[in-house]
């Protein structure tokens, strides 16, 4: 750091030992920028990555009012999406590159989204666990020390509390439905239980980022933390639907106050973090398709505010280039004139 | 030829008790009438009543609430901008 | 003009409203669907029929408007993360919870009458037994196709809710209210519609040479479709002028640069279409997902 920069870390450090807020065109620390886009680009993948399992349901969605109910939830997770999106966009980054960096592989997202929703049953269990999951994550982002992060934070998290509650509901629903769709809960339970706890990432000892994630107000609470605040959550909740959790470890441990739970297959989470998990490459390869094929769609959607606006906003590439000088009467536009 | 894509709009709105724009954040659109449009698809779930401004990132000319504060020297010699938020393609004058 | 301002919000500004609309309950039950309601959709409203009407004839009239809304929203609903940008997933899963909730109103309509429920109407009705037009079930092949047959139906569908709920000179609305009250409804939201589907025909027919020709194919193999439209059947409540219909057609045509095509009605199958249950061959496939998973349990409840 050079000795200019020293007062201003000060101040940045200050600023958010204070519990304020680092706003986006306060100094920073060119790393505390560079891991705030990486965070908030990766929760942003998530949300994006996330309209896939769930969605893959709508179309047969088992009574009209839960297709609503889907529909809704998973329009949801592309606004939640796009708010991130526009948080890191305040720290330079361009979403044209986020999205780059996702399909590449570059970046990366929540690695529950890597299991496959197999039943309808999984919206439920989905809604139950992976959004209670997320939002023992990201009730404490909403103090993020990045201003922007933790506003976008809070809007989230208004709404996940809704669509945790709905997937409860529909759980409800089921657990008091007929044999079949009991059975079809159950299952669900035992392939989600374990890659949610795996949601909080890896234990604190194998976390090597955690100390300075917290000193900047990047992170509040340390992985375990949250895993443990979850589990002392959802077993309740467990018992109150009347599924059993797939794991004969847990028990409540009155001397520590909190559930014991059986180990984590963390060589399960690395396969499926490094891109061997049973989905990877088809969420990818959808997203990857979308976005290739709807190219043409943006480009002329660009192409046609440029002619309506004048050359002012819009890049013009080589090949348009000899049309447009065919016109070039429309191309002669004062810089002032393309707003009023 | 890369992929451009659609310019930065910053999101303003007045909800129907409010006294003044806030700021609630952005979006990206290629033409004005697509961005508002968006906006209130995103930022107000088509909430009647609400008025909504929208407006390129790149018009926009910012301060530091810190330029007040006796470290900071006025604009020019500021090493903390972060000039990246502000990239438009490369025809498009710096503002 | 320039917008001189600072980018910087402080933590205390977020009590203000903006950020209260996200999660304020507009009313109960719509909470983020816009015209959409998760309740029973007619719940507190008085639905006996007025004495002056067939019963029979108004239930399959509404049958058909909602079958329509239905079987098009079903094919909206297959592009969710298929779409060009992300503000499109949001609009395009908007205009197809308006139109599902547009749906469950008007097979709750029917079925009050003839004395079903709207799940046992939308999942345990046969191919034959669905009125949508051929129009709700053409599976869109590309972005064009998609904005291009919204532009049809949701002109079509506006026109024709403007005059069921006697909005506009022409009409003293639907004789029954409730499907009255669902139209005047129903139109705001298809406005909403046309207006997005109107503007990317434009983007796209006046945005680049590929957009162009990709737009143009889409008006000429979408426009056999319309013919069904104009041939409203013996129960309709309603009219759309097909003169009005084409002026709004026209004008986004020629904004868009796109010629009008001059293609025939697709034919009937001894006079009979989409509303009299002859359906084209990708109905049973759309059946078949959308009633899959109801029709594996039976007896059970969601």
């Amino acid at each position: 750091m050079t000795e200019q920069e020293q007062p201003l870390e000060a101040h940045f450090q200050d600023t958010i030992d204070r519990m304020s807020r680092i706003e986006p065109r306060d100094w920073m620390p060119e790393k505390y920028r560079a891991t705030m886009i990486r965070q908030i680009a990766q929760h942003a993948h998530s949300e994006i990555i996330g309209m896939q399992p769930e969605g893959n349901w709508i179309t047969r969605a088992p009574s009209l009012r839960r297709k609503a109910i889907l529909l809704a939830k998973v329009q949801d997770e592309a606004g939640h999406g796009m708010y991130l999106y526009s948080a890191a966009e305040t720290l330079g980054a361009d979403r044209a590159d986020l999205t780059e960096n996702l399909i590449s592989g570059r970046q990366k997202y929540s690695s529950i989204f890597n299991y496959p929703a197999l039943s309808y049953a999984d919206v439920g269990v989905i809604g139950w666990l992976v959004d209670g999951a997320a939002i023992c994550n990201q009730v404490p982002l909403c103090r993020s020390s990045y201003g922007p992060y933790a506003r976008a934070m809070i809007r989230i998290c208004k709404e996940e509390s809704f669509h945790q509650r709905q997937g409860y509901e529909l759980l409800m629903t089921m657990m008091r439905g007929t044999q079949a769709q009991r059975d079809m809960v159950q299952d669900a339970v035992n392939r989600t239980w374990w890659p949610s706890l795996m949601m909080f990432g890896p234990p604190d000892a194998n976390s090597p980022n955690t100390e300075q994630s917290m000193k900047w107000g990047v992170k509040r609470h340390t992985n375990d933390d949250l895993r443990q605040r979850f589990v002392d959550m959802t077993v309740p909740q467990a018992e109150k639907l009347g599924v059993t959790l797939p794991d004969p470890e847990l028990r409540w441990n009155p001397e520590r106050g909190h559930y014991d739970f059986g180990p984590v297959d963390w060589d399960e989470f690395k396969a499926v973090v490094s891109g061997n998990g049973p989905c990877n490459a088809q969420r990818l390869a959808r997203r990857k398709a979308a976005h290739d094929e709807g190219a043409w769609v943006r480009e002329a959607a660009l192409a046609h505010a440029a002619k309506s606006q004048g050359v002012k906003h819009a890049p013009v590439r080589d090949d348009q280039r000899q049309d447009l000088q065919a016109q070039s009467e429309r191309l002669v536009v004062p810089l002032e004139a393309s707003h009023d | 030829m890369t992929d451009q894509g659609w310019p930065l709009w910053e999101v303003f709105l007045r909800g129907k008790r409010g006294l003044n724009h806030v700021h609630v954040g952005s979006l990206h659109a290629a033409d004005a009438e697509m961005a508002l449009h968006h906006a209130r698809d995103l930022y107000t779930r088509r909430n009647e009543g609400v008025s909504i401004w929208v407006v390129r990132a790149s018009d926009i000319t910012a301060s530091s609430p810190d330029e007040k504060d006796p470290f900071f020297k006025p604009a020019g010699d500021k090493v903390y901008r972060h000039p990246t938020f502000y990239e438009i393609p490369d025809d498009v004058p710096h503002m | 003009m320039r917008a001189w301002l600072t980018l910087t919000t402080h933590a205390d500004d977020f009590d203000g409203s903006p950020y209260d609309l996200l999660a304020q309950d507009h009313d109960a039950g719509h909470r983020w669907a816009f015209g959409t309601g998760f309740t029973d959709p007619l719940e507190g409203i008085d639905t006996s029929v007025p004495d002056a009407l067939d019963p029979g004839a108004l239930a399959r009239y509404c049958l058909a408007l909602g079958d329509d809304a239905l079987i098009y929203s079903h094919r909206l609903q297959q592009w969710v993360a298929h779409l060009p940008e992300l503000e499109e997933e949001t609009a395009v899963a908007n205009i197809a919870l308006d139109l599902l909730g547009q749906a469950r109103m008007l097979l709750a309509r029917a079925g009050g009458i003839i004395g079903q429920t709207e799940d046992e109407l939308a999942y345990f009705r046969t191919e034959k037994e669905f009125r949508n037009v051929r129009l709700a079930e053409h599976a869109d092949r590309d972005f064009a196709e998609v904005v291009v047959r919204l532009l049809m139906f949701s002109t079509w569908r506006l026109a024709l809710f403007e005059s069921l709920a006697g909005l506009g000179s022409s009409s003293a609305g639907a004789p029954d209210p409730v499907l009255a009250a669902i139209a005047a409804k129903g139109a705001n939201e298809l406005a909403y519609h046309r207006d997005y589907a109107a503007s990317w025909v434009v983007r796209l027919g006046d945005g680049t040479p590929l957009s162009h020709a990709k737009t143009q194919a889409a008006l000429d193999a979408l426009w056999p479709l319309l013919g069904e439209l104009f041939r409203p059947g013996p129960d309709a409540l309603g009219t759309v002028d097909p003169g009005a219909f084409d002026a709004v057609i026209d004008t986004v045509l020629a904004t868009a640069g796109l010629d009008r095509p001059a293609a025939a009605p697709l034919a009937a199958v001894g006079g009979r279409a989409g509303r009299d249950g002859v359906h084209t061959e990708a109905m049973g496939y759309i059946l078949a997902e959308l009633q899959s998973v109801a029709r594996a349990y039976p007896g059970a409840t969601w």
